[in-house]
This record gives C-alpha cells, sequence and structure tokens, in this order.
C-alpha cells in the first residue's frame, strides 16, 4: 500500500486513540475528587504537569481551575493534543484514505469530530462532565469496533493497530505516572484508605478495576502497577499493547520479501517486548517507577519513529536512486 | 405552502411543468406526490437531505485556518425529469460531438488537415494557451485524447438543448450525480420506483473499464491510480470517492515518483510500478520538468514516461485546446468535416471577437450579450451584458479590443427552469445540465448528468463558486 496512506492511517488510530486517553485522564480525575476531601485544590495542575504542555497552558489560563484544565484538554485548537485538536487530525488524516477505510468509520469519526466542535454540546463538559467523557470514549470504542468489523484485517488494519497499541501503551504509562505525580509526595498517605481508593480510581480510568479484582482481589499499589504494566492479557496494559504491535508488524513483513526482524522498528519492538517479558514490578520499583515509566516512553517514542522512517518515508531513498540515473 | 398550485412558470422553459401550469408527461407522479404531502413535510425532507450529505462528509472546502469550515454543496430535492426522446437527442448527440473532438485533438497534433483545409483557422489553434507543442507527433494509448468529458448543455425558452461549452480537461461533478442520486432514492422512493428512472451508478464501473482499456496490452492486471493535487483540492472529496468506488489507488505527485523511465508508487514495500492515471490535475502543473516548473503537485518524468508509452494518461494533456471558446465556434464545423454530418446538438450561436464583423456587432450589442473569455472557467471573465453596469461594459469592450483573439459572444440565453424549493414556497429556477461523456473502446453517455441550479432568484449563473447548487436529474 501507499506509504501516504500507511502513515495517515497509522496517525488516524493514534490521534483516535490520544483522544479518548485525555478523556480517561480527566475521568482520573473527576473520580478521584469524588472522593477526596475537598479542601485541597491543587488537583487539575498535576494534570497539565504530565502532559509536559504547562508553559502553553499558562501563556492563555491564569489559573489551574477545573474548568481551565478541561478547556484546555478539551477544546482549545492551540493546544494540539486537545481532544478537539485530535479529533480534527485524526479526520483530516481519514479524510485523505476514505477509500481505504471503511464509509462506516469515516461517517463515525466525521459526526464525532462535527458533535464535538459544535459550541451548543461544548457546555455539557463541564456541567455533566462524568457523563460527557464517558461518551467521548464510547465514541472512540465504536470506531475501534467498527475498525474491526467494517474493514479487511490486512495490511492497512494492520499500521491502524500498530498506531493504535503505541498509543495507549504510551498512555497507560502515563496514567499511571499521574498517580505518582500526584501522591508520592504525600507518603504518609501510602496504604491509607485514601490510597486505596485513590489506586481504585486509576484502575478504572484505564477500565482495569473489574479485571484487576479477578485477577489480585486486594488493592495494593505495587500490584496495581505490575497489572496495569505487566498483565498479558487486560487489553490496557503496555505488554499486551506491544505484543499485539509486534504481532501487526511481523503480519506486514511477512507479505515482504525481508526476513524478520530485519529493519530497526522490529528490531527496536521486538527487544522492548522482550523486556517486558523479562521484567517484574520489583525490578521497576527498584528502579524508581517514574524512571522506569520515562524510559519506557522514550522506548515507544524510537520504536514509532524507526516505523516511520522504515514505512512512511520513502521519498528520499526514491530520490536519490532517480538521481543516480 | 410547498405546493405546484401556486407555482409559476413565467416567460421560460419549464423542465417540470407545461406552459398552461400543467405537469410535462414524467413529472405527473413527482407533482402528484409533492402535492399529496402535509404541509411543512416537503421542507423537512429537504433538510434530512442536507444532514445526510453533511454526515457522509460530501462537502466543499472552504478553509479558514482554525475552523476548517465545510459547506454542503447546495442540493435541491425537486429533481429535474428529462423524457426519454429529449435523452436519445442528447446522447447520440454529444456521441457524435466527442468523437469528432477527439479525431480534431488527433488531427491538430499531427497531421494538421483541418488546418491545411483552412476549415479552423491555423493561427487560432496555435495561438490558444491551451494548445501544448510538447504533444505534436504524439497519438496516445489507443488514440483516445479525451477520455472524460462534461458538457454543458441548457435549454432555451424555444425548448432546443445547446451545447454551452465543452469541458475536455478535468470535469468534475459526477460525484454529486452519484450521491445526489443516493438521497433522492431515499427522500422520494415510491415516485423513484414508478417512474422508472434510468440509473446512473454503472459509472465507476465504466470508468474502470476504460481506464483497463488504456493498459499496455501485455500488461494482464493494470495498476490504476487516481490523480489527485490532495485535500485541500475542492473536488478532492469526488477523486477520493471515484478511487474508492473502482477499488484503485488513490494517488498524490508526492506519491509517485519516475525510476528507471517507469512510473512508480511509494509503498510499505518500496517501489510499485502504476500503469494508468487518471489524472485530475491539469495540465499546467502534472510535470514540472515539462509544463510549470513551481508545481508541487505534479510527478518530475511523468510526460516523458507518458510519450515513451510507459504508462497512459485520461485524459490526455493538450486536450484543453478543444475547451478554447473560441475554437468552441468551430465545433459544428469541426464536426462536419470529420463525421459528414450535420451536428444533432446545436451550438450556442457564437460571435468571433476576432472576427471584425463580429467584433463591430459585439462592440454595439455588449448590453444584449454574454462575453467569455476563451480560457477562463468557472463563472469568472465573463460579461452578462444585460446584468453588468455601463462602467463594467466599457472595461470589457477595452479588453477586446486589446485582445480580439480571447473573447467571444453569445446572445444571452433564457436558460430554463424548474421548481425548486426556496424557503417554504417552491419557485422556478435556472439550470443547466452537464452529462458526463467516457470515451474508451466504446462512447458511453451516463443517462443522468449533473443538474447545477441557480439558486438566486433570476440569477444566470449555476457555478457552484457562484452561488448555484445541484439537483438530482431522471432521465426516464
Amino acid at each position: 500500500m501507499l506509504s501516504r496512506v500507511a502513515n495517515s492511517i497509522y496517525w488516524m488510530c493514534r490521534y483516535i486513540e490520544r483522544a479518548e486517553n485525555v478523556a480517561r485522564f480527566i475521568s482520573v480525575n473527576l473520580n478521584l475528587l469524588l472522593d477526596l476531601p475537598s479542601e485541597r485544590g491543587k488537583h487539575w495542575e498535576p494534570l497539565v504537569l504530565i502532559t509536559g504542555d504547562q508553559e502553553l497552558f499558562e501563556e492563555h489560563y491564569p489559573d489551574y481551575t477545573q474548568e481551565a484544565v478541561i478547556n484546555f484538554l478539551t477544546f482549545d485548537r492551540r493546544y494540539p493534543n486537545s481532544i478537539l485538536s485530535c479529533l480534527a487530525a485524526a479526520r483530516e488524516n481519514g479524510r485523505s484514505i476514505r477509500e481505504i477505510i471503511s464509509s462506516e468509520m469515516w461517517e463515525h469519526l466525521n459526526t464525532f469530530y462535527l458533535e464535538l466542535a459544535d459550541p451548543r454540546f461544548q457546555p455539557m463538559a463541564l456541567q455533566a462532565p462524568h457523563k460527557f467523557f464517558k461518551i467521548i470514549q464510547m465514541r472512540s470504542h465504536l470506531f475501534t469496533g467498527l475498525l474491526d468489523s467494517t474493514m479487511s484485517h490486512g495490511e492497512a488494519w494492520n499500521f491502524a493497530r500498530i498506531g493504535m497499541m503505541m498509543e495507549r501503551a504510551d498512555k497507560t504509562s502515563r496514567i499511571l505516572d499521574v498517580k505518582y505525580f500526584m501522591l508520592l509526595p504525600e507518603a504518609d498517605l501510602i496504604n491509607t484508605p485514601i490510597d486505596n481508593i485513590q489506586w481504585t480510581a486509576v484502575l478504572k480510568s484505564a477500565s482495569a478495576f473489574e479485571m484487576y479484582r479477578k485477577e489480585h482481589h486486594l488493592i495494593n499499589p505495587r500490584m496495581v502497577a505490575s497489572f496495569l504494566i505487566f498483565d498479558n492479557q487486560f487489553p490496557r496494559s503496555i505488554r499486551h499493547c506491544v505484543n499485539k504491535a509486534q504481532i501487526c508488524l511481523e503480519r506486514i513483513m511477512n507479505g515482504s520479501a525481508n526476513g524478520a526482524g530485519s529493519n530497526p522498528a522490529e528490531k527496536l519492538l521486538g527487544r522492548l517486548k522482550a523486556d517486558l517479558e523479562y521484567t517484574d514490578i520489583d525490578d521497576v520499583i527498584n528502579q524508581g517507577m517514574h524512571e522506569y515509566l520515562d524510559n519506557l516512553q522514550t522506548r515507544l517514542n524510537q520504536v514509532g519513529g524507526a516505523i516511520g522512517a522504515t514505512f512512511f518515508n520513502l521519498k528520499p531513498l526514491a530520490e536519490a536512486s532517480a538521481g543516480q540515473q | 405552502m410547498e405546493t405546484f398550485t401556486t407555482y409559476d412558470p413565467g416567460d421560460f422553459y419549464d423542465e417540470l411543468i407545461d406552459a398552461d401550469g400543467r405537469p410535462r408527461p414524467g413529472a405527473q407522479l413527482l407533482v402528484d406526490k409533492i402535492e399529496s404531502l402535509p404541509p411543512g413535510d416537503l421542507t423537512m425532507r429537504q433538510k434530512a437531505a442536507e444532514t445526510l450529505l453533511l454526515k457522509m462528509g460530501i462537502t466543499f472546502n472552504v478553509y479558514g485556518r482554525d475552523e476548517g469550515t465545510e459547506k454542503i454543496f447546495p442540493f435541491d430535492i425537486i429533481p429535474r425529469i428529462v423524457p426519454a426522446s429529449d435523452w436519445q437527442q442528447i446522447e447520440s448527440g454529444l456521441k457524435q460531438r466527442i468523437f469528432a473532438l477527439n479525431e480534431f485533438l488527433q488531427d491538430i497534433y499531427n497531421d494538421k488537415k483541418i488546418l491545411k483545409d483552412k476549415v479552423v483557422p491555423e493561427d487560432l489553434v496555435l495561438s490558444s494557451r491551451t494548445y501544448r507543442k510538447e504533444c505534436e507527433g504524439f497519438t496516445p494509448p489507443k488514440r483516445i485524447w479525451c477520455h472524460v468529458t462534461g458538457t454543458d448543455l441548457v435549454r432555451d425558452r424555444d425548448g432546443v438543448f445547446y451545447v454551452l461549452e465543452d469541458n475536455l480537461r478535468c470535469p468534475s461533478g459526477v460525484s454529486y450525480v452519484l450521491e445526489n442520486r443516493q438521497v433522492l432514492k431515499r427522500t422520494f422512493p415510491q415516485v423513484f420506483d414508478d417512474s422508472r428512472v434510468r440509473p446512473v451508478d454503472d459509472y465507476p464501473n465504466k470508468l474502470l473499464e476504460m481506464l483497463q482499456y488504456l493498459a499496455p496490452d501485455h500488461v494482464a492486471r493494470p495498476t490504476i491510480g487516481v490523480l489527485t493535487p490532495g485535500i485541500y483540492n475542492s473536488a478532492y472529496f469526488e477523486h477520493s470517492f471515484l478511487s474508492q468506488q473502482m477499488g484503485v489507488e488513490l494517488v498524490e505527485g508526492q506519491d509517485l515518483v519516475v525510476v528507471d523511465g517507469y512510473v512508480h508508487m511509494l509503498t510499505t514495500k518500496g517501489l510499485k510500478r502504476v500503469d494508468v492515471l487518471y489524472r485530475r490535475i491539469d495540465d499546467d502543473f502534472i510535470d514540472p520538468e515539462v509544463f510549470r516548473p513551481d508545481s508541487m503537485l505534479g510527478v518530475k518524468g511523468l510526460i516523458g514516461a507518458y510519450k515513451a508509452g510507459r504508462i497512459a494518461m485520461a485524459n490526455a494533456p493538450g486536450t484543453g485546446i478543444a475547451d478554447d471558446k473560441v475554437i468552441y465556434a468551430y465545433v459544428p464545423k469541426i464536426i462536419k468535416y470529420y463525421t459528414g454530418e450535420e451536428p444533432i446538438l446545436p451550438n450556442v450561436p457564437t460571435y468571433i471577437c476576432d472576427n471584425d464583423a463580429d467584433r463591430a456587432y459585439v462592440l454595439a450589442h455588449l448590453d444584449q450579450l454574454v462575453v467569455k473569455a476563451a480560457n477562463e472557467s468557472g463563472g469568472y471573465g465573463m460579461l452578462v451584458g444585460p446584468h453588468a453596469s455601463q462602467a463594467e461594459r466599457d472595461l470589457f469592450a477595452e479588453k477586446i479590443k486589446a485582445e480580439p483573439r480571447n473573447y467571444m459572444a453569445q446572445p444571452t440565453i433564457s436558460l430554463s427552469r424548474v421548481p425548486t424549493l426556496v424557503g417554504d414556497r417552491i419557485e422556478g429556477r435556472h439550470v443547466d445540465l452537464r452529462p458526463y461523456v467516457l470515451f474508451g473502446k466504446e462512447i458511453y453517455v451516463q443517462p443522468g448528468g449533473l443538474t447545477r441550479v441557480a439558486l438566486k432568484k433570476g440569477s444566470l449563473v449555476v457555478n457552484s463558486s457562484q452561488g448555484g447548487g445541484s439537483k438530482d436529474t431522471w432521465v426516464l
């Protein structure tokens, strides 16, 4: 398939997944707030800190109020990772490959964007935030469902899945990070009822609470982190995402003349997969949770870069060979 | 109230209602249906159709930086109906015309017989901005130049169809024909069934067959692409729609590269050779090596590969000469020259400003004529004399005197009208008709076409860039 098309479908899915995860970030915070004593007012700042975009935020908003942060993360077109910006980007990518994706996918994506961009629906984000961000998540799920059930599982689909899985792995690591950012400074809270409530909220924001319960029963920070990073069956765990992405990449490569593991994307992804298999939560805690997650995010980025260089940016190579004629 | 009881066909040819206010044959079912609807229902159906178009993303880009404002191409749900007898004449007339124009293109780029016989003035052809010297001595695959044509027809007060202009370069709009039909089928399902409307849906299939026919004979399964300028082009929806319907690649200039003299796509598995391109980029931008060097949309070396017979292209470069509005005046003679027949579809009478007598007449009658520049389209570069101010007419008089070769003039045609929903009333609005013609193994005329409607009251300009919309066209 065309490199440009592969690039577009990969990014379309990444952006949708990103939008869903921003909605999850906000949901986890809303969940936490429900259970926390109300006097502390700094619960919205970490959300922006974790995105690394506080400079942009502070340029446009005086305080980290709930309203300001929700507006920034949801509707602000000046912020490239706001939900609305992500959907606009997903839709632009989708538009350029309309003939590749199914019309169901396109129409859903189109409506998803148009409604979010419609000023009439925007007040709901502040008036009924739980409902609002739930709807965003459900629409993203609907898109994923359409991807799986209305489009052939060929090369384009595999690129779509890689995009989605890479993004999800990255964001699950960030959800864990949010919790650490917020709570570790308050070491006296560890293992208190409030602490457990908060870990529950983290699990819920990754839709992981029920599945975690079945597996580990008691809420325990160490096991929660382990579950979100290493569980082999939970579809939002980092390891699961990396495994799935690796399988898709393998399927793409099987269709070509090259042997397995021959390009940088395969090498980097394969190594990451192996590392996740042979690391456990104790190693992570010894290294430091934040440091581990930070390193993981860097490696995910490297895989993304290698996929781009291997499949999407052929022009320089082709031009070099055309120039030699 | 949306009703025909107060409808006034006016002093025009009305496509659905005759001079006595009765539905024309073929329109009875539709008129009865609309009359039977409760008040407000037609407006509701119109709104539903618009919502559907927006949801399908069938929109024009009106690009601002932030909002990315998009509009649907305005659409009116009352269809235009063309009776079978009219259609028969249109179909045979278009086949004759396109055949002759193709002969003309082959001739002027090769033997130039028609010029030597002085049927068409040689300097007129050679001086046209759309004449491509690069095509001299070239014969395209299967000897076909104009594979896809959209010819604009208008019907005057006398009920006769005239050819207003030929579009042999990259005519657009056929996707609206197909989508309008989808929407209308849902809007008036019963009437549609009972009226026995001829299907338009075969078009993508015919287009694909034509493109496959162009491929080099030794290629069993040709790789075909639709070449688009990209998502910022106003017809992008159509490019993507057609490639989806045909199941072929949609490529941009940046996806293609010429290596070893062949055109390739950049794919995730490396380079892949392309055999046929349905290009929707104008000649000027298609190859920076041959035409405009500043083009970012085209493919370097494409024309070289094309002339070497290594890729087929629809339409061929150089067809724009037949779109020249001054050459247009000669098409009846061109038809006669190559076929020996009289034209089945007449031209609108045309004054050629390069001709002294004609020019004197035009300058003296600017307030009655429509003046057009030879190579403009989309309703630009045009003077509608009766509606223009004296200052505008003076300006055009100067332009004509300065560059007579570049202008022609025609009497103002009273375009026929079709009942159209305006607010909650049905009023007559002027229309034209653009049928689409494919030239492959045979010449195929899609039974239908794009009916463009001037939504502004009294306006004769149907172009979408000037406030025009469209209607579904039912050929019976």
